[in-house]
């Protein structure tokens, strides 16, 4: 059962279909390495044993009436972001501690008919505001890989978990590079699609023209069959896509002879840690060892996209926000004497420091006299960010540079100071900004033996493209398959 | 003090029309009135986490309908913005509504006070969501909440500053009201909330230019109240200023009960709203081939029917604008007409506009509701022109259909015997009768009294219950007195 915790989940479906594993089988085997192994990492913050064995028992029969799909009994965790129906979906904050969604998010609702079976719901930042997962109501996630570290955020329970093997797959959402940079930390393989390839509808919203869900998973070929069941059409998300529906692993073994990978100067200049910048460039000479060739393209606006991010997300988020208002669900404060006492205190107490920074410059780079300035400014950045990425397009087919510029860091090292933490999405920005592709896969270990991360960004709608690239290396790598000592 | 300053008014209104929709403008539920509370609220209607507004395409329609029937631009693109403020029952924190770039621009409205005829500009008319409403009763000390009305389709309708009394205030809420319907967007109930106004209001010495300071008058769900608002309004800004104070700017409500206006709060308190494009909606493509769809759907405007009135069928401009000031009305008329033939346009105006309206008005009654039919007054407007009737006792016929009494004018009058005598044989032996019978009258006719062949006229019309042709009576009687 052991190779179990470490197989693709080709070959866990290839098990199931063969009876040499059950779902009940699998869901148990990660149910319990979540009890074990779950409470010094704190990645799982709700769990419900019985709920996931009934889903795994539905899954059972659907794989012996061979009507299930390659992911039926495969078991998976949902970042808490994620409304699902009859659990607990918190959004990392004391906010919604108390709330349990009466309807399923439609990336849940895809998830649960294709057959895959929920374990849980993962820790994130509160809100999805932080690059570390310090800002959890629920408590810190710890790095797999070293306990004392950080794995990144927002999606840091869903990439600390992977890691640990609690679960072989798991969801998460990327708003300024929230899959992206977990994974490099964490040491996996996470994708955010184009905007509108996966449906909002359900994901709690952060900063909505920016927020994307993606899979998270320890290759790429697991990803691309996770994204096949995520992506699609929904008609209640107006700004999902209506495409025609694609399969995003068909191009997973065509060789990479002839391949142009643009490295942007921007992304390799100064601020990238040593040994980042080594386990990069490894990385990049075992492409062109692959018949790739390198190129430098330019993205000259790159160095606005924090900036002009940190008043997009937060305006938007200021607004996403209000619903939270103790009114009809979620937190309210005990005491108040009137309806403005009630809003205040409510709002006061129920959201953390990170989130009521947030709020804050989002109201204020809203506020009459300010939104010219801010706002719109910032909108018109963002346009040129993507006419940047339209120029490089033209000379590469995908292009890659760090993910993070650091190899996770220890607990408070940035927390104290809110621009260092933001300087962490340095890399993966843009690409929310300019709603491209990107994902991070392991390419190495720097100080300290922690993962690092190389970045692929991908062409608007080059998902299939990007995991081609992925997959390639990573049949001629072996990083994305190391597993942290403290969890075997 | 004495008064030498002359004041002009000036006003402008914002209307908020409730679009016809089957459901809400950005989800499924369903906008009928009169549920109980919050059953007509679903995930998106209260603003659970993680939902989405998805924008029906009915509001949209209704948006161009309007802009079509105002003679306006529609925006080949607009932008849905979000308007932010905290109040229990808007569940999101924010109103969907529309700010830089609005669906309709421009377009406007003829109206009319008493002979006057004016055209009101519009500024625009956006389309946008509806709040839920706030129960401050029955709930010990606690405020309910009601969401189904989150989420009705509104347009908001506003006008540019160019009405000068109450009087063209309300001239225009009733025109707009009545065009709403007519092109079958609203239901124009007001009892229920669907159309209600909000008046800017300032006054200014006659002949200045600028502007003087507005008041803005509330949730007007009246004309009448309308009317005396603004009047109040007016007067009191005047004496205001009269007074040597100055207007603040106010948003102010109207108390039918003292009919008086209060302020509900001042500029000081005014949100910052913080509109911005909302990032969940893509920005509203109407191109010209929808345009053109929902034109053909259109039924004839007002303002071309009544030209239609005036050239077709020689009515008067006050007529025909009367008789167009709603759809129901405008087809009754055409009906009446049909059957009575073009040649009765003008009483079969006078029939509907004079004797019907005021018969509706008594009974309270709107006209789809009259118990006369169109047909049934065509056939009493034939039976005047072919003079089996007078016009006095064709009010009788009225009556009697009116109250159920016959199937038709026919019938009325081949039961009542009230068919008109126009047999000259039997007409001149009643002016026999009638001049042997009053002597008194003859003679003081004869001795120059006008006045006394009104009475002959009278007695012969009498002796027949009123049933003798009056011309002939009057040609016979002349001709015998030598006349």
């Amino acid at each position: 059962m052991s190779d179990l915790i470490n197989s693709s989940l080709r070959e866990l479906s290839a098990a199931l279909a063969t009876k040499k594993v059950s779902a009940v089988e699998l869901a148990t085997l990660f149910l319990d390495r979540i009890e074990k192994f779950n409470p010094p990492l704190n990645a799982f913050i709700t769990t419900d044993r019985e709920r996931t064995l009934a889903q795994a028992r539905t899954a059972d029969e659907r794989l012996n009436t061979g009507a299930g799909t390659q992911l039926t009994g495969i078991p998976l965790g949902h970042k808490d972001i994620f409304c699902t129906k009859g659990w607990r979906t918190s959004c990392g904050s004391q906010m919604l501690a108390n709330f349990v969604s009466p309807y399923d998010a439609n990336v849940v609702e895809k998830l649960a008919a294709a057959g895959m079976v929920t374990l849980g719901k993962l820790n994130m930042d509160e809100f999805a505001m932080g690059s570390s997962n310090e800002t959890s109501y629920f408590g810190p996630v710890r790095n797999p890989w070293d306990v004392s570290c950080v794995p990144g955020g927002s999606s840091g329970g869903s990439a600390a978990a992977i890691a640990a093997r609690l679960t072989p797959a798991a969801t998460g959402t990327d708003t300024g590079g929230s899959i992206r940079q977990p994974a490099a930390l964490c040491g996996l393989t996470g994708l955010k699609p184009t905007y509108g390839v996966v449906s909002r509808y359900g994901m709690i919203a952060f900063a909505s023209s920016l927020d994307q869900g993606g899979p998270m998973a320890k290759s790429a070929e697991d990803c691309a069959l996770l994204l096949n069941a995520m992506a699609g059409f929904d008609t209640r998300d107006s700004t999902s896509l209506e495409r025609p529906t694609e399969d995003y692993g068909r191009d997973l073994e065509k060789p990479l002879a002839g391949l142009k990978i643009g490295l942007p100067k921007e992304f390799f200049g100064v601020g990238m840690d040593a040994d980042v910048r080594a386990a990069v460039d490894a990385a990049l000479a075992e492409y062109r060892k692959l018949g790739a060739t390198t190129g430098e393209v330019q993205l000259p606006n790159s160095g606005l996209s924090v900036p002009a991010y940190y008043v997009i997300a937060p305006a938007e988020a200021s607004s996403n926000l209000s619903r939270f208002d103790g009114v009809r669900y979620g937190y309210r404060a005990p005491e108040y004497n009137d309806l403005t006492e009630m809003y205040s205190r409510s709002r006061a107490q129920g959201f953390g420091a990170e989130v009521k920074r947030r709020i804050l410059i989002g109201t204020y780079v809203l506020s009459h006299g300010y939104y010219d300035a801010y706002y719109l400014k910032a909108q018109k950045i963002r346009r040129l960010i993507a006419a940047d990425f339209v120029e490089a397009f033209k000379q590469c087919d995908v292009i890659m540079g760090p993910t993070s510029p650091s190899v996770a860091f220890a607990f408070g090292a940035k927390s104290a100071d809110p621009v260092q933490m933001y300087l962490s999405d340095i890399y993966t920005i843009s690409t929310n900004l300019a709603g491209l592709p990107g994902m991070s896969l392991p390419c190495g270990f720097g100080n300290n033996n922690m993962p690092v991360g190389l970045q692929i960004i991908g062409n608007w709608f080059g998902e299939a493209k990007m995991l081609n690239v992925a997959h390639q290396y990573q049949k001629a790598t072996d990083w994305h398959t190391r597993m942290p000592e403290g969890v075997k | 003090m004495t008064r030498t300053t002359q004041w002009e008014v000036v006003i402008g209104l914002e209307t908020h029309a409730q679009l016809q929709t089957k459901s809400k403008i950005f989800s499924g539920s369903s906008i009928a009135f009169g549920a109980e509370p919050n059953v007509q609220a679903n995930a998106v209607d209260i603003a659970l986490p993680g939902v989405l507004p998805v924008l029906n395409r009915e509001a949209v329609v209704c948006a161009i309908k309007f802009g079509l029937a105002v003679g306006a631009t529609i925006a080949p693109r607009s932008v849905f913005a979000r308007k932010n403020y905290f109040y229990p029952d808007l569940p999101k924190g924010y109103q969907i509504s529309q700010f830089e770039i609005p669906v309709v621009l421009g377009g406007g409205l003829h109206i009319r006070v008493g002979e006057a005829e004016k055209f009101v500009h519009l500024t625009r008319a956006h389309l946008e969501e509806d709040a839920g409403k706030s129960l401050h009763e029955d709930f010990h000390g606690r405020t309910g909440i009601d969401l189904n009305r989150a989420g009705t389709p509104l347009l908001e309708i506003v006008t540019e500053p160019e009405m000068r009394s109450s009087a063209e205030a309300v001239a225009y809420a009733k025109a707009l009201h009545a065009l709403v319907q007519w092109i079958g967007i609203c239901d124009g109930n007001m009892q229920e909330g669907s159309f209600r106004c909000d008046a800017n209001v300032s006054v200014r010495p006659m002949g200045q230019k600028e502007f003087g300071t507005r008041r803005e008058i509330k949730n007007l769900n009246s004309f009448r109240f309308m009317q005396q608002a603004i009047d109040f309004e007016v007067q009191w800004q005047i004496n205001e200023i009269e007074e040597g104070r100055s207007i603040q700017q106010a948003t102010v409500l109207f108390d039918p009960d003292t009919g008086e206006t209060r302020s509900m709060r001042s500029k000081e308190d005014a949100h910052d709203y913080r509109y911005f494009p909302d990032p969940d909606l893509l920005p509203l493509e109407i191109t010209p081939g929808w345009i053109d769809e929902v034109k053909s759907g259109l039924p004839e405007l007002p303002q071309a029917m009544k030209q239609r009135f005036e050239t077709d069928y020689g009515l008067s401009s006050y007529d025909a604008a009367t008789l167009t000031a709603s759809r129901e009305m405008a087809a009754y008329f055409e009906v009446v007409l049909a059957l009575a033939g073009r040649e009765n346009a003008k009483p079969a105006a006078n029939w509907v506009m004079g004797d019907l309206a005021a018969r509706l008005n008594k009974d309270g009654l709107e006209i789809a509701a009259a118990p006369l039919s169109a047909q049934q007054l065509a056939g009493i407007i034939c039976r005047i022109a072919d003079n089996t009737i007078s016009n006095k006792i064709a009010r009788d016929v009225f009556e009697a259909l009116w109250t159920g009494d016959g199937k038709d004018a026919d019938a009325v009058i081949e039961a009542k015997g009230w068919k008109q005598i126009t047999d000259t044989g039997a007409i001149e032996a009643l002016v026999d009768e009638v001049l042997a019978a009053n002597q008194k009258s003859v003679e003081e006719y004869r001795a120059g009294k006008e006045k006394a062949f009104n009475a002959l006229v009278g007695q012969a019309m009498k002796a027949t219950r009123g049933k003798a042709n009056p011309q002939q009576v009057t040609d016979l009687l002349k001709k015998k007195l030598g006349a």
